[in-house]
C-alpha cells in the first residue's frame, strides 16, 4: 500500500515533469490522459498516412518514369536507321534548302541561310522569347528603394568595400588582356556568320562571357561607365526593331512579288548574303546584352 | 534489339530524357528541378542532332568555287531545331531561377514540401 502510494506520487512528479497534469490535480481527471493518448495515436497515424503518401508518390513516379522510358525505346527501335541518307527527314525541303540555299540567300552556311532568310520569322520569335525573358527576370530581381530593406542595403555597401579592398593583380591583369580577345573573337563569329560556322547566337554568347568576365573582375561600376540599364534597354529594343522591320520589309517584297533592291553580293564574300550580315549583328547584340543582364541581376540585382 | 544498337544515339537519348524527367518528379530542391529539366532538354537536342546526320556527310557550308548538292550535306533543319531549342531552354531556366530566388527571400528555403507549409500557415 505504502509502495503503491510512493510509485504514484513519483508517476504524479513524472507526470508533472512530462508537462501533463498540474500539482494538486483530482485524479479523476485522469481520463484526459487517455485522449492525449488517443491524440498521440491519431497524430502517429497521420504522420503514418504521410510517409505513406510520399512512399506512394515515389514508386509511382519510378513506375510512370520505368514505362515512359520502355514506350519510348520501343518507338526508336521502329525508328528509320541511324545514318542513313533515306531518311524520311531529309526530304525535297532539304534538298531545295542545299541545292538552292546560296543562289537564293547569298550566305555560304546553310543552316545560316536557313535561318535568317527562309526561316527567319522563327528567329524574330527566339530573339522575342530572349527579351521576353529578360524582361521578366528584370521585374522578379531588380532592386529599388521599394522591394530593399536598410539591412540588405547595408550589406550590399559593406560587399562593395571588401570588393574595393582586396586587389587581385594576377587576376585582374590577366583578366583585362582575356576580355579583349574575347570581344573581338565573338565580334569575328558575328560578322562571318553566314559564310563559316556560327551566326549571331553563338558570337552574342561569347561578347556575353567577355562581359561577364569582365564585370566579376573588375566590379560591375567599372562596368557601369559604358553599359548602363539606359543603353542596355536601347540595345535590346533598337536591335528588335532593327530586325522586324528589315525582315517586315523582305517578307512584303517577296509576297508580293516585287524586285528586292537588296544586293545579295558574291558568295563567300563577307559583303554577301543580303540581309544576313545585318540581322546577325542584331541577333548578337540581343544575346550578348541578354547574357550579361542575367548575370548582372542574378548576382547584384541591377544592370 | 538489333534496332537499338544501330540507333544507340536515340537510345541514349530517351533514356536521357527518362532521367532528367524522373529528377523533376523525385528532387524536392527546386534548383535539382530545373537541373533535371535542362536534362531533358539535352536529351532532345541529342536526338535532333542523331536524327539529322547522315553516314559519310559534311557540315552543310558550301566550300567556293564548289557547288552544293544534296549527295554532300547533311540535313541542316535539324541544326537550326536544335538552336531555337536552346535559345528557349535559356530563357526558361533564366526566368525559374529568378522565380526561385524569389522564393528563397520570401521562405528561406528551396525544399519544395517546407515552401507549400510555409505558404499554407500563411493562408494563401
Amino acid at each position: 500500500m505504502n509502495k503503491q502510494n510512493k510509485k504514484s506520487k513519483w508517476q504524479h512528479f513524472v507526470d508533472w515533469v512530462n508537462g501533463e497534469e498540474a500539482i494538486g490535480m483530482p485524479k479523476k481527471i485522469s481520463f484526459k490522459k487517455i485522449d492525449f493518448e488517443k491524440l498521440q495515436e491519431d497524430f502517429e497515424k497521420y504522420i503514418w498516412s504521410g510517409r505513406k503518401k510520399a512512399i506512394f508518390y515515389m514508386v509511382m513516379c519510378v513506375f510512370v518514369c520505368l514505362t515512359f522510358i520502355g514506350i519510348l525505346l520501343h518507338t526508336v527501335t521502329a525508328l528509320p536507321y541511324f545514318g542513313g541518307s533515306n531518311n524520311p527527314a531529309s526530304n525535297e525541303v532539304v534538298q531545295r534548302y542545299i541545292e538552292n540555299g546560296v543562289e537564293e540567300t547569298g550566305a555560304t552556311n546553310i543552316v545560316a541561310g536557313m535561318i535568317l532568310d527562309y526561316r527567319a520569322f522563327d528567329t524574330f520569335g527566339e530573339s522575342n522569347v530572349l527579351f521576353l525573358a529578360v524582361i521578366c527576370v528584370i521585374m522578379l530581381l531588380k532592386k529599388d528603394k521599394y522591394n530593399t530593406t536598410e539591412q540588405e542595403q547595408r550589406e550590399e555597401k559593406e560587399d562593395e568595400m571588401f570588393e574595393k579592398e582586396d586587389s587581385n593583380t594576377i587576376l585582374k591583369r590577366i583578366a583585362n588582356l582575356l576580355a579583349p580577345l574575347l570581344f573581338l573573337f565573338g565580334i569575328y563569329v558575328v560578322l562571318n556568320g553566314h559564310i563559316s560556322p556560327g551566326g549571331g547566337f553563338s558570337g552574342g554568347a561569347i561578347i556575353g562571357a567577355g562581359f561577364v568576365l569582365y564585370a566579376s573582375v573588375n566590379g560591375q561600376q567599372k562596368m557601369q561607365r559604358f553599359f548602363t540599364y539606359k543603353i542596355f534597354v536601347r540595345i535590346n529594343v533598337i536591335c528588335l526593331l532593327t530586325y522586324c522591320i528589315l525582315k517586315g520589309y523582305s517578307f512584303f517584297t517577296g509576297a508580293n512579288h516585287l524586285p528586292n533592291i537588296i544586293p545579295k553580293g558574291t558568295a563567300g564574300a563577307l559583303l554577301s548574303g543580303g540581309l544576313i550580315l545585318p540581322l546577325n549583328i542584331c541577333v548578337g547584340m540581343i544575346v550578348a546584352c541578354t547574357i550579361y543582364g542575367f548575370y548582372a541581376l542574378f548576382t547584384k540585382g541591377e544592370i | 534489339m538489333t534496332n537499338l544498337m544501330t540507333n544507340h544515339y536515340e537510345a541514349a537519348a530517351v533514356i536521357l530524357f527518362g532521367i532528367g524527367f524522373m529528377n523533376l518528379l523525385l528532387s524536392r530542391n527546386l534548383i535539382k528541378k530545373f537541373i533535371g529539366l535542362n536534362i531533358m532538354d539535352t536529351a532532345v537536342y541529342l536526338f535532333l542532332a542523331a536524327k539529322g546526320f547522315i553516314e559519310g556527310r559534311a557540315a552543310p557550308i558550301v566550300m567556293e568555287g564548289t557547288t552544293a548538292t544534296v549527295e554532300k550535306f547533311i540535313n541542316p533543319v535539324p541544326s537550326g531545331l536544335v538552336l531555337t531549342g536552346i535559345v528557349v531552354s535559356v530563357s526558361v531556366t533564366a526566368f525559374s531561377l529568378a522565380l526561385v530566388q524569389r522564393l528563397y527571400k520570401h521562405y528561406g528555403s528551396l525544399d519544395l514540401d517546407e515552401i507549400m507549409q510555409k505558404a499554407k500557415k500563411e493562408g494563401h
